[in-house]
This record gives C-alpha cells, structure tokens and sequence, in this order.
C-alpha cells in the first residue's frame, strides 16, 4: 500500500522518519492513532538496546577493539553509536526525540567534563543507563529518556543536581563564601525564561540559592567502582535571604526567606518552581517546540504562542499535553509546515538510513561525517546549544552531507540493486520508485529532469542488472544528499 | 534561535541568484580582485578571555589581593614595558612568541577595549560584537556589511570561515561565507568509478542551480551547494599546500595553516575567521588558562613566521577579541566570572606595534573610574567600534560610517 503523506510528515518530525515497513503499518493506523502511539510511548516496550548485535539491524563497533565489549558506559564514541542505533531502530521514537530536544535545551558537553575526569567517567556521567552504573544512577541522556514528556518542573530539578551538569556548569564548585554564577546564569538565561527577563542581580542572587549544591565522590580517586553523586553540602549552603526581580511565590513574594542550611536545599526548589511557572518559560518551551516539531520557516504567530504556553500552564508543566496539542494544532499539518524544517544532522543521518537501508551498516562510520556536518552527539558546541535551522548549512557541511548519502548508498549498493530489480524498466520508472521510498521534499521540474539525466547519462538504458547496480545507488546518493532532502 | 537568519533568506535568494556565476569566471574575478589586496584574519577567542592574565598589571597593588592564586609572579610575566599611564604590564609567560612579534614592532595591544553596559551573557556578547551594535544583537554582521559592500559577483570564496558555524559576525545579505575547517576533506564523493561520479557531480550541480523563489528555505540550502561545488576545485589546491614551518598539530593550529595556504596559492580568498575555544575560565584557571596561552602562543608564531617566509606578512593583519573579559576578583573556584573590558590584539607588518589605552586600576574601590559594576569587572575606555572602523578605513578600504552606522573614527593610530 502507500504510506499516507500526513503520517510520513509527522513521523519525521515526531521520529527520525520510517523505514518502508514503518511507514505503511503507521499509514494503516492512521495519523491520529500513529500520534496516540508516539506520544504515549509507554505502552511500548523499550526493548531497543537488545537489538544491538543482531543481524539485520545496523552495526556497532567497540571503540576498544573488535576483541572489546561494546561499551557504552565507558567509552563516549560507544555512547554516540548506541544513541545513533536508538534513532535508527526506537520503537518509541517520540521519546529518543525528546531526548534529543532535552539535549539540545541543557546542551552539556562530554569535554570538559572528561577534562575533569577522565573519559571513562565522563562517558557514565553522560550516557551511562541505570542498569550499567554501580550505584543504579543514571547518565544525563537517560535522564532525557526518562523525562521525555513527564514535569518540566521536575525535569529542572533532576538537571539542577545532574552530576554532569554539576561538573558542565560548575556548580560542584558553589560554596557559601565564593558562589558560582554559571549555573544560576544559564538556568534562567536558556533554561527557563530568556534574556531580559531578569537583571544580572539576579544571577548573583541565583548563585546563592544554589550554594551547596555540590558533588561527592563515593570510592576512592582511583576505584573504577567509584563515581561522583549529587551531594547537598548544608555547611556550604548560604542561608541568608535571596530577592530577585521576579515573584518567586504564587503571592507575588519576590524574597526567598533565611532558613537553616540544613532546609536550605528549599531555596532551590523554590526558584525552580518559580522559574517554571514563570509564564515567560511556557512561552519560551512553546516557541522552541514550534521551531523543532512545526517550522522553521515561519514563525508562530502569538495566539498559537499563547495557547500551547497555556497547555503548559492548565497542566501544570507537564509536557507530554504540551507536545501533543502541538503535533495536533493544525498549524502542525498545515501544508506550509510540510518540508519546513531544516534536518539536523542526527537527523538526516538517521533518516537516510530508515530510509535507504542500514543492514551491516557500521555506525562509528558515521560518526566523523556527523562531526563535519556540525553535530557531535554529547558535543555541543557550547550551553546554547547547536545553533539550528539555516545555519547547519555551511558550504563543508552540506559537502558532508552529500558525501554521508554516497557512503551509504555505496554500503547498501547490494540491497539497492536487489529492490531497483524489477523496478527500472525506464529511468522514470527508477526514479518514481527511489522517490517513493525516500520520501524528499518535491523536486521541480528542473531537479527531475537533471536526475533523469543523470540515469541516461553515458549509457543507453536498458535496466539491465549491471545497469541498475551503478545507477541505482548513484540515484539514491543525488536524491540524499539533495537540498530537497534536506528538508523535513 | 535567531529568526534574523531566516529572514535573511527571504532577503538573501535574488541577490544568491543574482551574485552566483560560473566557477571559472569567479577564479578570474578572485586573481583580478586579489592584484591588490589586504588580508584579514579576524581571531576569537571563545568564552571571554580573561585578559589581565594574558596582559598582566603585575604591579597593581590590589592584582594579588583580589587573584591570590591567579595572580602570575612578577618574575614570571614576560614584561614589555609601561603603558602611557605608567602601569607596568607584562604578557603571560607561554606568550614568548608573541613578545617576539612585540619586539619586532608588530604587535599592537589595545587596553579596555568594550562598549557601555556590557553584556555578561556569552551569547548577547558574541551578538554585539558581531553586529557592532549594542542595541541591536540580530541582523548581518559588521564582515558580512562589508562583504556586502562589495560589487556583485562576489567570489564565494572572498571568505572563509575556517570553523564549523558561519560566526554571525560574518552573515551577509548577499554572500554565503564557506566554512571549510579541512581542506583536504572537501571533495565531492561518490558510490561508483570515475565516470558516474562526474556525471553524480554534474546533475548535482544542475539540480543545485535552481533557486526557487517561492522556496527561500530550499533556495538557501541549494546556495550552499552551490558555493560548495564553486570552490571545491580551489581549495583542493590549498589541501596541497606545504608550509615551510611546523603548525601545532590543534585545531587552532590547523586552521591558521588553512589560512597560510589559502594566502600562499593565492586562491583570492581575502577575509578568514579562525576561532579557538576555551577561555570561559570559572574554575581551575591557572593551569587551563596556561595551556589557552600555549595553544595562542603556538599558533599565531607558526602563521607570523610562515608568512614572513612567504613574504605576505605585510598584506596581512590578524585582529583578534572575545566576547567580555572576566571578573577582577578570582572565585572560590580557582576562576573567574564573567566581566566587562577586555584587550584586543593586532597583529601584522603593517601594524604599528606597543600598548595602546591604559591599564585599569585594580583598587576596589567603587569610586575607581576604570572599573564598573562596584568595581568588580573592568570599564571600558576604547570603543571597539573604533578599533573596527580603523580596520575597516584603513586597511579594507571601505567607509566605516555606512558599513558601522555611525563615525567610530578614534585617534588609536594601531594601523
């Protein structure tokens, strides 16, 4: 059957995309059922690391050595591959989605901290999951999994004592007599409510609330057991008063009162809870969702602003309403919004192989092509994230996406020829199918014509075999690595 | 997100259309550009450099009060003499090449170099230095209104940014700045032999040389295409480029070779960004702010020696500045917050070397005029505006009044 065009839109938006056999099964279903599906994830089990290592699937590649294990734990380049694999083959893609969003809004870089550290605990810190960390804690991007689409509000605390955010922003190192602005900085300026919302007192004052909230090593420097937890220091906590320029109390109260260290840990909920119920912050979220869900072509007007910051509000900062009423605002399915997104790397990449095929494909193969396309997974550039839309398409890394489609369609030329058999009667019949399965924004009459070109050039077509297995793939990489596929 | 950017490709596509031709014809535009040309090398420093490290007041009485472990020994700071005040400075200690340069008259350090009500904040920093507008942080920056000043068609190679971003300071209405950070990584592949991949090669560059109208967003991403396949074949001859001296084997280092070779196969290229990373210093500065000065150090001796050999040292100036400088008074951290003021940098033969403006005072008293915010950050003396339309005027040759929105003209004779 054919996959159904509004279904395909919202799985690239919602996803990383669909393979064939995705894209017809959520196309029977239906877009609203497919939306039920993606936004209430939890009824689907999340089996997906188990598929790492069988056949069929694409391939991870222990950074140690073919004689190593797999180690995502441990070793960050394992990190990024198994983070690639979730995208490529989620059965809950919304949730590896919202992952990427939270990582891109508390964008924290594996860097420093294993400039701090050591690689091996940084990559714990970073992506480690429950089951693989001594102490059962998680690594930040599981805590993304986790908090995909619960409590915002809730999501800002676990952030606030997230032990690689501790070490990214430095407030392991917030103590009583010399408080750290960092943290307190970032957390209004990108995390909740934006520049001009608040006065540079109020990092000061921000500063203070956070004292004390600090890191503790449990084991000795040199365990490999060891790690580092969230640590509530009360000696280093500054318990005097903190005023801010914004009401911190659903009674206007702008002073966060003195208390005893040992409840001083209050002081931070208190702004945390302010902080998200600020309605600057719900605007804010609204904003950044329309630009990463709906388009980056056009920007919301006010009323859709305003009422998606009012599901935020009504629910209490519960995001999970807030990412369905906007994958259900019509805006979301309004033709202008289809192909109005520029792909992030992770992205394209992922999609490129749903798309045309990742059997035996090695993953770390992707990893440098990412990084000249200008997104390291666990490597933003700096807390502001990577800067999006437009600006992903400098000349080298639009090179590098071009060359990313032809490393793939090279891997996957086999299974390419095996599907265009059948299928290449006429170069327009080749061209119709590759476009069918790959989904790209619509061609203009003069892309087509150059694509068909192309598959006449230097030969007299006659869809043989050994004609397919050289134009096939050299199709499959002009359509990927075009601007049009650029497009989601 | 910056909705400007977007804006800018409504406003950018004609001019795309209008401004792109074939490669062939742009090399010859860039060679009889280049006949008479000056270089510009505009060097970052990410994160806000704390520039009283790099250019210490070591006989500021309050300098070791306020950085009791910060403070660089005064048996330890490479000193260069006293600025026009009488404030005795000296550079860090890994900066031995560049009071090399110093010494040879080719360094210029401009003292306090900012704007009013200076921003703390890393990205509204970067936004102002980019548009040289405080007011505005949005909109094309100060090299892309120059770019921009430049009679269409403009070499899509006039400019290189040799980092992953195009930096804003850099975004023009008209021109898409390629950012090539490894030459010898930007080729066209393809899945099949020689044949097919001219033919992949051709049909790409047909599909890429449309540029819908009613699609400004497809239009955009087809226009880096474009200037990708205008300048794959030149910068393949820079990826070939064997500089006669060592370059650190860092990114910083590699970038500035780019540069060198970019300039010695005189491929046209005209203005460069290079960018390094690191100086948002709150914790454990010492030892990290040492290993920033190294890298510093390092690259810019390699590139100055590099292009005394090539004999382009006089038609090169390398201007370097950062976001904000950091707090006076060292954390509990070993760091340093962000501040205000910071120095700027010029480097190249024709640049008329010494310390310019004057150190601030480090007395914490709030009355003392060269500092601000309760004597906490350092206030600024020089415009940076100014040292921008200097650079403009006198080296690009361009009006800095049109292209900076007002007269900046100073008397800071650095050039």
């Amino acid at each position: 059957m054919a996959a159904d065009l509004r279904v395909q839109h919202l799985l690239r938006r919602a996803g990383f995309g669909a393979t064939r056999a995705e894209a017809e099964a959520f196309s029977q279903r239906g877009f609203a059922a497919t939306l039920d599906a993606l936004v209430d994830f939890h009824r689907t089990p999340d089996d997906v690391d188990a598929l790492i290592g069988q056949p069929g699937y694409a391939v991870v590649t222990p950074s140690a050595g073919m004689s190593e294990p797999f180690s995502p734990s441990k070793s960050i380049n394992d990190a990024r591959q198994r983070w690639l694999f979730r995208m490529v083959h989620a059965r809950r893609p919304l949730q590896e989605k919202m992952a990427l969003f939270w990582h891109q809004h508390f964008a924290t870089a594996y860097s420093k901290i294993a400039n701090a550290v050591g690689g091996m605990a940084a990559t714990q810190m970073m992506a480690a999951k429950r089951s693989e960390h001594p102490a059962g804690l998680w690594g930040q991007i599981e805590l993304f999994r986790d908090y995909a689409l619960p409590n915002f509000r809730d999501l800002l605390f676990e952030v606030a004592r997230d032990p690689a955010m501790l070490f990214w922003l430095d407030g392991r190192l917030n103590t009583r007599a010399r408080p750290q602005e960092n943290f307190a900085r970032e957390v209004m300026e990108l995390f909740t409510i934006g520049v001009g919302q608040f006065v540079e007192s109020d990092v000061y004052a921000g500063a203070r609330v956070f004292t004390g909230w600090n890191l503790q090593r449990i084991g000795e420097a040199r365990d490999p057991m060891g790690f580092y937890q969230f640590f509530y220091n009360a000696a280093q906590h500054d318990t005097s008063e903190k005023t801010v320029s914004f009401p911190i109390y659903p009674d206007g109260s702008k002073t966060i009162p003195a208390r005893a260290a040992s409840g001083g840990m209050q002081d931070g909920l208190d702004l945390i809870a302010a902080l998200a119920r600020h309605p600057e912050t719900g605007r804010r979220l609204a904003r950044k969702l329309w630009s990463f869900f709906v388009s980056e072509v056009h920007a919301p007007d006010e009323a859709w602003v305003n009422r998606i910051a009012s599901v935020y509000t009504l629910a209490d900062c519960h995001m999970s309403p807030v990412v369905r009423a906007v994958l259900a605002s019509p805006e979301f399915d309004a033709p202008d919004a289809y192909f109005a997104r520029f792909s992030w790397p992770v992205e394209f990449a992922a999609r490129a192989l749903k798309e045309v095929g990742y059997t035996g494909f090695a993953l770390n193969r992707a990893l440098g092509p990412l990084s000249n396309m200008g997104q390291q997974l666990f490597e933003p550039p700096d807390v502001a994230g990577w800067e999006r839309g437009t600006a992903w398409f400098t000349t080298a890394a639009m090179l590098a996406r071009m060359n990313f489609a032809s490393m793939v369609t090279s891997q996957q030329r086999n299974d390419i020829a095996a599907l265009a058999t059948g299928n290449g009667a006429t170069p327009e019949a080749l061209l119709s199918f590759c476009l069918d399965r790959l989904s790209p924004a619509p061609f203009e009459q003069p892309a087509y014509s150059s694509l068909l070109d192309y598959l006449r050039g230097g030969i007299t077509w006659n869809g043989s075999a050994s004609q397919l297995r050289v134009k096939a793939p050299g199709l499959i990489h002009l359509v990927v690595g075009s601007s049009e596929y650029q497009l989601v | 997100m910056k909705f400007t950017r977007r804006e800018f490709v409504r406003g950018g596509v004609s001019a795309f259309s209008i401004g792109f031709a074939a490669p062939k014809f742009l090399c010859d535009i860039a060679l009889a550009q280049g006949a008479a040309s000056r270089n510009l090398v505009v060097l970052y420093l990410g994160g806000g450099n704390d520039s009283l490290s790099m250019l210490v007041p070591y006989n500021d009485p309050f300098y070791r009060s306020r950085r009791p472990t910060l403070a660089v020994p005064a048996g330890q700071v490479l000193q260069i003499g006293a600025d026009s005040a009488g404030t005795e400075l000296g550079l860090h200690p890994r900066l031995t090449g560049l009071r090399t340069i110093y010494n040879e008259g080719r360094l210029a350090l401009i003292q306090r170099t900012g704007y009013e009500n200076s921003s703390r904040s890393h990205f509204e920093g970067t936004d102002i230095w980019s548009t040289a507008n405080p007011l505005i942080t949005q909109g094309p920056g100060w090299l892309g209104r120059y770019l921009d000043t430049i009679p269409a068609p403009v070499d899509p190679l006039h400019a290189w940014n040799t980092g992953a971003e195009v930096p804003h300071s850099l975004l023009s209405r008209l021109v898409a700045v390629p950012s090539i950070s490894n030459p010898a990584g930007y080729a066209f592949q393809s899945p099949n032999g020689p044949v097919d991949a001219a033919l992949e090669r051709e049909a790409a560059i047909r599909m890429s040389s449309h540029l819908p109208m009613h699609r400004p967003h497809l239009a955009f991403v087809n226009a880096s295409a474009q200037s990708a396949f205008a300048t794959l074949d030149r910068v393949a001859t820079v990826g070939a480029y064997v500089p006669s001296v060592t370059y650190p084997a860092n990114g910083f280092g590699q970038a500035l070779r780019a540069v060198a070779g970019a300039l010695a196969t005189q491929i046209g290229t005209r203005i460069f960004w290079v960018q390094t990373g690191g100086y948002d210093t709150h914790a454990s500065q010492s030892g990290s702010y040492a290993n920033l000065m190294t890298t510093l150090n390092d690259g810019l001796l390699a590139f100055y020696q590099d292009l005394n050999q090539l004999g382009l040292i006089n038609d090169t100036l390398v201007l370097q500045f950062s976001e904000f400088g950091r707090r006076i008074s060292e954390n509990g951290s070993g760091g340093t917050d962000h501040g205000a003021a910071s120095v700027m940098m010029a480097i190249g033969g024709q640049v008329r070397g010494g310390i310019y403006g004057t150190a601030p005072s480090l007395s914490p008293d709030p009355a003392n005029p060269t500092l601000e915010n309760s004597a906490n950050d350092v206030r600024y003396e020089t415009d940076f505006r100014s040292i921008y339309a200097r650079v403009i005027d006198g080296w690009l040759g361009a009006d800095s009044t049109a292209i900076l929105g007002g007269d900046f003209r100073s008397g800071l004779a650095f050039l």
